[in-house]
């Protein structure tokens, strides 16, 4: 399942710097993303984390994600 | 717009800082809610929370009110903050008191109570 989390955010930030899925519990439904893109660059924390949301839009409505931790950051500072 | 909607729009509005979580203070039931809770306590700020569990409705109409997919949900004067992670990293960072100040003011730490809305009666203790 993380797997398929990488995938959609790969293909959302193709320029990621940092693109790492961790499923936390080993259950396939609790994870841990982090990404850093220079697409962030200049965006709120909130708007961050909002493009994140996006690309994962289908497997947060499907259930399949239980439980989703976001770290993001640009890649200018 | 439903009257529920509406009870979720009033508790945004009007609370200076709501936050939709899962469970209540006294019993929460699911770990980020209460990471965001903790953020929010340790910043001093005076929460409403609303429980988002007893009707699904609740999440969806939120949902729809924020466009944020996930629960929790903070929001300060209105303005949406963000979930769990966002608001606990700006409280490590010392944003969150800071965000608070300017939009509560100086003293918001000042009698600073917590309130529990039940948006399906529209009770508020």
């Amino acid at each position: 399942m993380a797997e398929r989390l990488e995938f959609l955010l790969r293909n959302a930030f193709p320029d990621a710097d940092e693109l790492c899925v961790e499923d936390r519990t080993g259950g396939g439904d609790h994870f841990q993303v982090t990404v850093a893109s220079p697409s962030f660059d200049g965006l709120s924390l909130l708007d961050q984390h909002r493009r994140v949301n996006e690309a994962l839009t289908e497997p947060l409505r499907d259930g399949t994600i239980h439980e989703l931790r976001i770290k993001t950051r640009g890649t200018s500072t | 717009m439903s009257e529920l909607g509406d009870r979720i729009k009033d508790v945004i509005e009007n609370e200076p800082v709501a936050l939709f979580m899962k469970g209540t203070p006294q019993f929460i039931m699911c770990g980020n809610s209460d990471r965001a809770l903790r953020a929010l306590r340790e910043a001093g700020a005076p929460v409403t929370t609303v429980d988002v569990l007893p009707d699904a409705a609740i999440r969806q109409e939120l949902s729809e009110v924020s466009g944020w997919p996930t629960i929790p949900q903070v929001f300060v004067k209105g303005e949406l903050v963000g979930g769990a992670d966002i608001t606990e990293e700006l409280g490590e960072s010392g944003e969150l008191a800071r965000l608070l100040e300017e939009k509560l003011g100086e003293g918001y730490r000042d009698g600073a109570e917590e309130h529990v809305v039940d948006v399906l009666s529209g009770a508020r203790a």
